[in-house]
């Protein structure tokens, strides 16, 4: 009894990668355990916790409600692919270092990608609409209290030095 | 000298690998396992009659399924008890895969293991399991009347019972010229870490040793558990503890099944094996908290003061006892919290119901005993006419009266003496803070706008940093590289940095020189764990106590080099050198390479150690008999008793009169944990366990139907809150230091969740006008009460006539 399998390539994070899948496998699955890309986290595999959130074309989707084989096509944008490996860090993984956002960091990815596109669109959000930019993650260890000044930070920090603030993935022509 | 790191908000260390998502989870550990995947009971309560993997034999990537009959010897035996008590009547815990019963919906009947996690859950669904369905027990109160008696062999569901008194409590309320009864419950909530469980395992046949992998909040509870059930011995078993998404408790049971059939399969097998729990697996087999019934009755003077106190507790402990009563002694001492009772007496019965196991979630039963106790100061300032914090004040222990015996057995075994605390000054804090002097003005013009308004306050003390024992192992390489090693686990709380802090102040070294290794017996064979706040205590004080150590070594040695009396000698960032003539020194690397005396020379740092590279006392052994080689040390620190920090919670809510929605308006926290060390991560601990106090009072609950069905087993309907539902906390320190040890610091992991239910059902029934007795409260909940009040089923406070807004009148509500 074996299981049609498809050979897919996704670009993540800017780079081509090839691998071969059953239809069932989820993004997020086929992220962490076939390309290795495991900052990438699941914590409920139900569309709810947001931990598995990656940018699909510069859109925070939820990648263990994508199945791997629809990603083709798409750029996609993982934790890894905030800042440059040797670089410093993306304004928001830098802010949520400075604000204390995280504490054992299982939820942080999902995060940290959710905000990096949302101050793409909102780069000065009020206390309130921080508050609400981020409602759709769980975090089970800060309360979220920090992680609400990490977004009033990070949107400071990008607002002082943009040059500071590394290219997303998404080619310049297809960012919304 | 440098600045100091202790007390300062120094930034951690821990998070560039977690930002970058350069962690290592469980589940991140790379590939090359196979994976596993349990087969679990549908059913609350049955009989296994027989199980049929045939279907499943012809799935492509099927490796093994295991069920009871392939265990032996110890594997097949039940699980231990790991914390016996005399309270214990019949202690009954889970065997690795069910045998013959399952006794909650989710315990594992079988184990697949197969090339891949879907593979393996495939096979999981077509193995035929027959059961024979037998009647639940879902309940308190069902437990109680034991109709049903969950296991075979007892007459009744009583797992544990147990009595502690000081003075007659009886007797006392009988005489005092007011008694008042109240009866309370709390539901079941959970720690629901966003990691799940998970655990690896690999067997190398060359070297006979078994390397596991457990995302748990002990590594050496582990080892030893894993051990002794498969017959190795202590140094063939490792555990590492990989970064860990959470634990607030539930990982300190172990061994769980899982944990113990990876590494019996992965050695059976000869081959590498990992788990990872999934959401609805953590809700069903992992553990649950909480659910008590209290009866209280209480007699006090006229002054607010408590002359009796006496508390009957129905606890719910679920299907097994794995971790022996821990939480009802808890509830039990910790219900006293900064008061002196009077006489007391407090009984707790443990009861057997078909459910998951409960087991410590953050607070461990200090939730369940501070509402009981809150709740009675509450009723009796209401009965009193009395302002509720000046009850409350009367009863304080006085700072003065420290240490103060209550005169109990703490769950550590040893006495229930409170080191020290100011309780007064922490009242003050928080009237301050809330501006509870205020209030009555602000509820006024709040009525005035047509809004429904309360406050609330509780008070608590928390027993942390528990012994038996933490080491601590510092070792200074020759590169000046100084590696600190603690056996406890790290589960987001920060212990890199916390530990880095200390052993940066006690031995002169940059932080960005020291690396902290957490929860690997390689590095530390003897620990206990993470739990009820005794990381920074206990661990903490062992680190420091070790690098105090290695630096008296340092300085001697260096003192001999440089012809320097140590007393003379500072280490100031990394360099040991002469007060007052900072050019003279060294590097404290140099030192270590001086501590080694070598015989090879095979880098730089080695040809400076030879024995034959300098002059020699020919008189003198190279090691000195009461010397050893190296600039390292591991120093234990074993506390006497547990430290008790304390704090008090104050809130504001609205209710709104219509659709009795529940909104915090203001959420203010003293604490008191003595020292801080990192004052930034101790404020992150507050906001997460005030937000897992409110998600247990407003939110969370576990929905068991009549039949054990958890009816609420995932994200989408067991309610965690998100940011949209926590309130911002306004946070006041006090720091009373302990003198219990070295650093004067107390735990600080728990005290955000434990006032939770509470104060804020102390807030609500100030906004409503009549008493809350059960928690949590939904605003369906609070909508019947409203209605259960208009129809005069609830008395109403004495303390004023319900002050709503006259055109709405509670339980009027338009349907
Ligand atoms: S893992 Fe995808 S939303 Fe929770
Ligand atoms: S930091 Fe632990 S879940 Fe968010």
């Amino acid at each position: 009894m074996g299981e049609r399998m498809h050979d897919i390539r996704l670009s993540v994070n800017g780079v081509p990668h090839a691998a071969t899948v059953p239809a069932r496998r989820l993004l997020s699955d086929c992220l962490r355990h076939d390309l290795g890309l495991t900052g990438t986290h699941v914590g409920c595999e139900h569309g709810v916790c947001g931990a598995c959130t990656v940018l699909v074309d510069g859109r925070p989707a939820r990648s263990c409600l994508m199945l791997a084989v629809g990603a083709e096509g798409h750029e996609l944008t993982t934790v890894e692919g905030l800042a440059d490996p040797g670089g410093p860090l993306h304004p928001v993984q830098q802010a949520f270092r400075e604000c204390h956002g995280l504490q054992c960091g299982f939820c942080t990815p999902g995060f940290l990608t959710l905000i990096a596109a949302y101050l793409e669109e909102h780069p000065d959000p009020t206390e309130a609409e921080a508050r609400e930019a981020v409602a759709g993650n769980l975090c089970r260890c800060t309360g979220y209290t920090n992680i609400v000044a990490a977004v009033l930070r990070a949107a400071e920090l990008r607002r002082a030095g943009p040059a500071a603030v590394p290219e997303p993935a998404v080619p310049a022509e297809e960012r919304p | 000298m440098s600045t100091r790191m202790f007390g300062a908000p120094v930034a951690r260390t821990e998070d560039e690998r977690l930002l970058r998502g350069r962690g290592a989870f469980l589940d991140d550990l790379g590939p090359g396992a196979l994976a596993a995947a349990f087969v679990r009971s549908p059913h609350a309560h049955a009989r296994v009659v027989g199980i049929d993997a045939e279907d499943a034999l012809d799935v492509d990537g099927l490796v093994a399924v295991y069920t009871h009959d392939d265990l032996s010897g110890p594997m097949a035996e039940p699980l231990p008890m790991l914390i016996p008590h005399p309270g214990i009547i019949d202690g009954r815990t889970p065997y690795a895969l069910a045998k013959e019963y399952v006794h909650h919906v989710g315990a594992a009947v079988a184990m697949v293991v197969a090339t891949d996690r879907y593979t393996a859950e495939d096979v999981a669904e077509r193995i035929r399991v027959d059961y024979e369905v037998l009647d639940p027990v879902v309940g308190i109160e069902a437990a109680a009347r034991a109709d049903v008696v969950l296991h075979p062999g007892m007459a009744d569901n009583v797992a544990a019972h147990h009595v502690q008194e000081v003075g007659d409590a009886p007797a006392a309320i009988d005489a005092a010229p007011n008694v008042l009864d109240l009866e309370l419950d709390i539901e079941r909530s959970a720690c629901t870490p966003i990691e799940g469980r998970g655990v690896r395992a690999r067997w190398d046949p060359a070297d006979a040793r078994l390397r596991v992998y457990s995302s748990t909040q002990t590594a050496t509870g582990v080892r030893a558990a894993v051990a002794a059930k498969l017959g190795l011995g202590l140094g063939q078993v490792e555990v590492v503890v990989p970064d860990v998404g959470g634990g607030f408790g539930v990982k300190i049971v172990h061994p769980w099944p899982e944990e113990l059939m990876v590494p019996w399969a992965a050695r059976l097998l000869g081959r590498e094996i990992t788990w990872t729990e999934d959401r609805r697996e953590h809700f069903v087999s992992a553990a649950h908290e909480r659910a008590q019934r209290q009866r209280i009755r209480v007699g006090f003077d006229d002054s607010g003061r408590l002359l009796g106190l006496d508390v009957a507790i129905l606890h719910d402990n679920g299907a097994y006892l794995p971790y022996g009563v821990i939480v009802p002694i808890v509830t039990s001492t910790q219900l006293l919290g900064p008061y002196k009772p009077g006489a007391y007496r407090v009984v707790f019965t443990s009861l057997y119901t078909s459910t998951v196991i409960v087991t410590p979630y953050r607070g461990a039963g200090r939730p369940q005993g501070v509402f009981a106790m809150e709740r009675t100061m509450d009723a009796i300032a209401d009965h009193l006419g009395l302002d509720r914090a000046d009850v409350r004040a009367a009863n304080f222990i006085r700072p003065d009266e420290m240490p103060y015996d209550q005169g109990l057995l703490f769950q550590d075994g040893r006495p229930l003496i409170y080191d020290s605390g100011d309780y007064p000054a922490a009242l003050a804090a928080i009237k301050k803070l809330v501006d509870w002097d205020g209030f009555a003005a602000y509820r006024e013009r709040a009525l005035a706008e047509g809004r429904r308004v309360g406050i609330g306050l509780a008070c608590y003390v928390e027993g942390t940093g528990p012994g038996p024992y933490e080491g601590g192992h510092v070792q200074v390489e020759t590169d000046g590289t100084v590696r600190v090693a603690t056996g406890l686990t790290s589960q987001g709380q920060g212990h890199e940095t916390v530990l880095a802090q200390i052993v940066a102040d006690e031995l002169g070294i940059a932080m960005s020189d020291i690396v902290v290794t957490t929860g690997d017996t390689r590095r530390m064979g003897y620990s206990v764990g993470t739990f009820a706040s005794r990381g920074a205590v206990t661990s903490g004080s062992a680190v420091a106590l070790a690098a105090r150590s290695v630096r008296e070594k340092a300085l001697r040695i260096a003192g001999e080099a440089l012809e320097a009396d140590p007393a003379d000698l500072e280490i100031v960032h990394g360099r040991v050198r002469v007060k007052g003539a900072p050019a003279t020194g060294m590097d404290i690397g140099t030192v270590a390479v001086l501590s080694n005396p070598l015989r090879y020379a095979f880098d730089d740092a080695s040809r400076a150690a030879t024995q034959f590279a300098g002059p020699a006392d020919y008189d003198r052994a190279p090691v000195d008999p009461d010397d050893s080689p190296g600039l390292e040390s591991a120093e234990y620190h074993s506390p006497l008793r547990c430290t008790f920090a304390a704090g008090m919670h104050a809130a504001v809510v609205e209710t709104d009169p219509e659709t009795a929605e529940i909104r915090i308006l203001r959420y203010c926290v003293v604490h008191d944990c003595g020292r801080l060390v990192n004052p930034m991560i101790v404020e992150g601990q507050v906001h997460g366990g005030v937000a897992q106090g409110v998600a247990g009072a407003l939110y969370e609950r576990m929905a068991y139907d009549g039949s054990g069905q958890l009816l609420n087993a995932s994200f989408m309907d067991f309610l965690i809150p998100y940011s949209s539902e926590v309130p911002a906390v306004a946070i006041d320190h006090l720091e009373t230091p302990s003198p219990l040890n070295p650093l004067g610091v107390k735990g600080a992991g728990e005290a955000g969740v434990i006032p939770g239910s509470a104060v804020l059902a102390a807030a609500v029934e100030d906004a409503e006008g009549f008493p809350i007795t059960a928690m949590p409260i939904s605003p369906s909940d609070l909508f019947d009460l409203r209605r259960r009040f208009a129809a005069g089923e609830i008395a109403p406070l004495r303390r004023r006539a319900p002050r709503v807004p006259a055109q709405q009148q509670p339980g009027q509500e338009r349907r």
